[in-house]
């Protein structure tokens, strides 16, 4: 069994893992983090995205052994205290209504405001459109993505925080 | 065990509250819904005013929610009606999820019922008590009158003298007063959080990835397992060779999980467990099992040939369930004739969070952490699964990543427990996405034929509705092949418009998969195809469809439901008609509502239109009008939906809204994509590739909720802002393109792109 080595919200990791299992259940079943969701498991509905060097990824399509060395950022690791901008915004506007997929939700926003500081409505819907929500807050999504834009605006010291930041272990 | 709920993040400061202890002490009497004990003497331990309230000596107010939370706000709204009737401070409110146990009272969570149905005046009366008992400690504490000294916010304050006392100092004497009769309620207008927007209970947690669901359950040594189950409706397994699957690392038993005989109820379909230390290892092992199945009687089922059969079916004669006057006569009589049928297919409930449960079973005993709308009758089911006592099942509910209806059936928390026995290990049991699509309980399929009668001004004057839809009632009972009166008092039987010859007849369906409850129940199909009929009757009168609706609703009064005609009494969720009256004057009030505020009426662009619905369910009144936009090629684009809603009164506003939102794109979704269909016995959808909900960019743009507060008994939320869309979508595509959509989804029915709108249509 592969042995792999990365880092995850900061801390080196280093666990015994099957060649192909994907990162998703790494996370989940491994390490213990379980603010990741597995939603279908094919890249379809976006629940289990995270960051991996800073770009959103399908954790449940994605072979643990390729992020070996590689800086991997969940949901958990997206603030240190939960005040990133997409955070503070979801809760300005009250998003979630279950829940379950708002961690893929706000991992995909948050990487969307990294790399682009004023989305317009359709820069959201390409960014978002891999994230299914079945209660169907899109609406507000939306709004908080706008709303995040301004936060993170509005506060230098957070501007673009989207990207996981320098964490040495 | 890690599952207990975290509480919110912001309220960390109160770190010595921690968890109150769930254990009460022997005797202490609680204050029921209507029926208050009148004495009970000082007790040691947390003063239990209340199954659902408990206070420390420290002053912890601890509220035990009995319902489950899936996103429609039950959490947050009965702590907030606590907290306002207690007058304690909500942000240190302590949230306790009940156990499955019948001192709640009814936990189903299902038919919209956690407010409407008793839990608000409960929860307030409750509240109430114990305050006004806070209170009169404190009046004695100071030797001046009750009436003088009010609670606030975790303390009691004297006014006159400036005094104050927090609750703490006060438990021990108020626990030994007298509960208070009557009990005095807050008046609306000094309500602090009841009506108002408060932030959801969980929305720290789930913000931070820290909120735990079914699918994050946890026990020490647990192992974890998937199922292999049949693939078509009452088949079993009739041989495996689960050499390869046990070769897999981590894969340590394969196990045959007996299917209950059809009808199946809620129990388990049976099949194949792989048992393994991960989810990914039980994963890829039930990849590896070679099964041969066994035959089924549903082997053949196909939805194209069943809709066929169903067209047959509604084509004849059915059984009568409604007769007033003569519709037949009236029907031959008429000026103008309008018939046509409406095809809805079977729904998956889909939600985000698959079903999952973790259970460990030791000697006769069954604990279990899941994913459930119903504790009750997950541990019925225990129990009945494994002929175990249900004294000896517990059932404590996590956070529901979405529910629909597909987590009131424990078929899932029985394979945990099942296979928790048959390892002597705990076991979690995550159902992957393909089993959740694949083997759930589908809401049914459902063809409908409508014919009306016009007279020469385009008044309705008969109307003839069959309806050939597989009951619910035929997964826990045989031989259910007819609609039942239950699911068409879901729109059918309660339908509001003034007509005076009403025939409504079942046709025969023999269901051939499970059915289950989805988000609105039969209201799904029936107010698609009445309010998509009532559309067309409104262009066969030549008629704007708003005005067509006002004039068959008719003059504001409240409907007769005893003279119906119906051969049995028409159901009303569960509520008396004395109660909760077929308001004519409410439906009116949505519709008109909506009408002026999407601006109904005004000129569009070609290719553009506007279609409008209202519909009555769970208690609450809801108009919907839908604009949309279809392009050359058939694509539909939704620039903007309205929806008006009267339940009676908010408590939770901001959550009304958010319900509504969702259940605008949730009925957009049945309407234009959504569609499980069989071959050969088999589901063809397998997953969100193929069984396809809305994304963000086929979303309305614009949604627009329109809460109308009439004051009216309290209605449901969750479920009665889904049924008006969809036809209102329909109708909409017709005022766009001239094209009646009659069998959903829409799908590439428009592929040809829009035909010319006929002559005096809109």
């Amino acid at each position: 069994m592969p042995s792999v080595s990365f880092k995850v919200n900061g801390q080196r990791v280093n666990v015994d893992v099957p060649a192909d299992i994907p990162l998703l259940w790494v996370l989940r079943d491994q390490l213990n983090l379980k603010g990741t969701k597995y939603g279908c498991g094919v890249g379809q509905c976006g629940a289990c995205t995270v960051h991996v060097k800073g770009v959103p990824v399908r954790s449940c399509s994605t072979l643990a052994t390729s992020v070996a060395g590689q800086d991997v950022i969940t949901i958990e690791g997206l603030s240190a205290d939960g005040t990133h901008p997409v955070q503070r915004a979801w809760e300005e506007l009250d998003v979630p209504q279950c829940g379950y997929c708002q961690a893929g939700q706000l991992m995909t926003a948050a990487a969307l405001l990294a790399a682009n500081k004023k989305p317009t409505d359709a820069d959201i819907n390409a960014a978002m459109e891999g994230n299914i929500c079945r209660c169907a807050t899109y609406r507000r999504i939306r709004g908080a993505i706008h709303r995040a834009a301004e936060l993170a605006a509005a506060g230098p010291s957070r501007a673009g925080s989207g990207a996981p930041r320098d964490r040495e272990d | 065990m890690t599952t207990t709920m975290e509480r919110r993040a912001f309220i960390g400061t109160l770190a010595k509250a921690g968890l109150v202890l769930a254990a009460t002490s022997a005797g202490v009497r609680r204050l029921e819904a209507f029926e208050l004990p009148h004495e009970h003497g000082p007790l040691a331990g947390e003063w239990e005013p209340s199954v659902f309230l408990r206070i420390a000596d420290d002053g912890t107010v601890t509220v035990t929610c009995h319902r489950s939370e899936m996103g429609q706000g039950v959490r947050t709204a009965l702590v907030m009606v606590m907290a306002d009737e207690l007058e304690a401070d909500y942000a240190t409110i302590q949230l306790d999820q009940g156990i499955g146990d019948n001192k709640y009272g009814d936990q189903n969570t299902d038919g919209s019922t956690s407010i409407r149905s008793g839990s608000y005046m409960k929860f307030r009366n409750a509240g109430a008590a114990a305050r006004m008992m806070l209170e009169q400690a404190a009046a004695a504490e100071w030797g001046v009158d009750a009436s003088a000294v009010a609670a606030r916010s975790g303390t009691v304050v004297h006014a006159a003298s400036g005094r104050s006392l927090p609750f703490a100092r006060l438990v021990a004497r108020a626990r030994t007063l007298p509960v208070p009769q009557p009990v005095v309620l807050k008046q609306p207008s000094q309500f602090r959080l009841i009506g108002k927007d408060v932030p959801g209970y969980d929305l720290r947690n789930v913000l931070t990835g820290k909120a735990v669901f079914g699918q994050d359950a946890s026990m020490p040594g647990m192992k974890y397992a998937v199922v292999l189950h049949p693939p078509v409706y009452g088949s079993k397994v009739a041989k495996y060779d689960a050499a390869a699957a046990l070769k897999v690392k981590g894969v340590e038993k394969v196990i045959e999980i007996p299917g209950a005989p059809m009808p199946s109820a809620f129990l388990p379909l049976g099949g194949l467990a792989v048992v393994a230390t991960s989810t990914w290892a039980a994963i890829e092992g039930r990849r590896k099992l070679v099964v041969t199945w066994g035959a089924s009687p549903n082997d053949s089922y196909d939805s194209v040939a069943y809709r066929a059969e169903l067209e047959a079916s509604a084509r004849a004669e059915g059984k009568k369930v409604r007769d007033l006057g003569d519709a037949g006569g009236a029907l031959a009589g008429a000026a103008r004739k309008v018939e046509a049928e409406y095809y809805a297919p079977h729904l998956a409930h889909a939600p985000m969070e698959p079903p999952a449960a973790v259970a460990k079973v030791t000697g006769d005993a069954c604990e279990t952490w899941t994913c459930t709308q119903n504790p009750q009758a997950s541990r019925d089911t225990i129990a009945a699964f494994l002929k175990i006592p249900k004294e000896k099942v517990t059932v404590h509910v996590t956070l529901l990543g979405g529910g629909f209806g597909r987590k009131s059936k424990p078929d899932y928390a029985c394979e945990a427990a099942f296979l928790s026995r048959e390892t002597g290990a705990p076991v979690k049991v995550v159902w992957t996405r393909e089993d959740d699509i694949q083997n759930g309980f589908p809401h049914t399929v459902s063809l409908q034929r409508l014919e009306a009668g016009l007279d020469a001004s385009g008044k309705i004057v008969a109307w003839r509705h069959r309806i050939a839809s597989p009951p619910i009632s035929s997964v826990f009972a045989p031989n259910q092949e007819y609609h039942t009166d239950s699911e068409l008092s879901l729109g059918v039987l309660d339908m509001p418009y003034e007509v005076p010859n009403v025939r409504v007849e079942v046709c025969k369906a023999p269901a051939h998969s499970r059915i289950g409850w989805y988000r609105s129940v039969s209201n799904v199909p029936q107010a698609f195809a009445i309010s998509c009929f009532m559309d067309e009757l409104a262009h066969a009168a030549g008629k704007d469809p708003v005005e067509f609706l006002l004039a068959a609703l008719g003059p504001e009064r409240v409907l007769d439901m005893t003279k119906t005609g119906t051969v049995n009494p028409v159901g009303n969720y569960g509520a008396k008609w004395e109660e909760h009256p077929n308001d004519i004057a409410r439906h009116r009030r949505v519709l008109q509502t909506v009408a002026k505020e999407s601006g109904w009426g005004k000129k569009l662009p070609r290719g553009e239109g506007m279609g409008v619905a209202v519909h009555r369910s769970f208690l609450t009144y809801v108009a919907s009008v839908v604009h949309v936009k279809v392009g050359p090629k058939g694509e539909v684009t939704i620039p903007r939906v309205d929806i008006a809603m009267d339940c009676g009164y908010a408590v939770h506003p901001d959550r009304v809204r958010s319900q509504c939102e969702g259940a605008v794109i949730m009925s957009l979704s049945n309407a234009l994509t959504s569609e499980l269909t069989y071959k050969n016995g088999r589901t063809v959808q397998s997953n969100y590739n193929n069984y396809q909900v809305l994304r963000m960019s086929q979303a309305p743009k614009h949604t627009a909720v329109h809460l109308v507060h009439s004051g009216g008994p309290l209605g449901g939320v969750g479920e009665p802002g889904v049924p008006p869309v969809a036809p209102a979508l329909a109708n909409a595509i017709f005022a766009a393109t001239g094209k009646r959509i009659r069998s959903l989804p829409v799908g590439r029915q428009l592929a040809g792109g829009p035909v010319a709108v006929p002559a005096g249509s809109r």
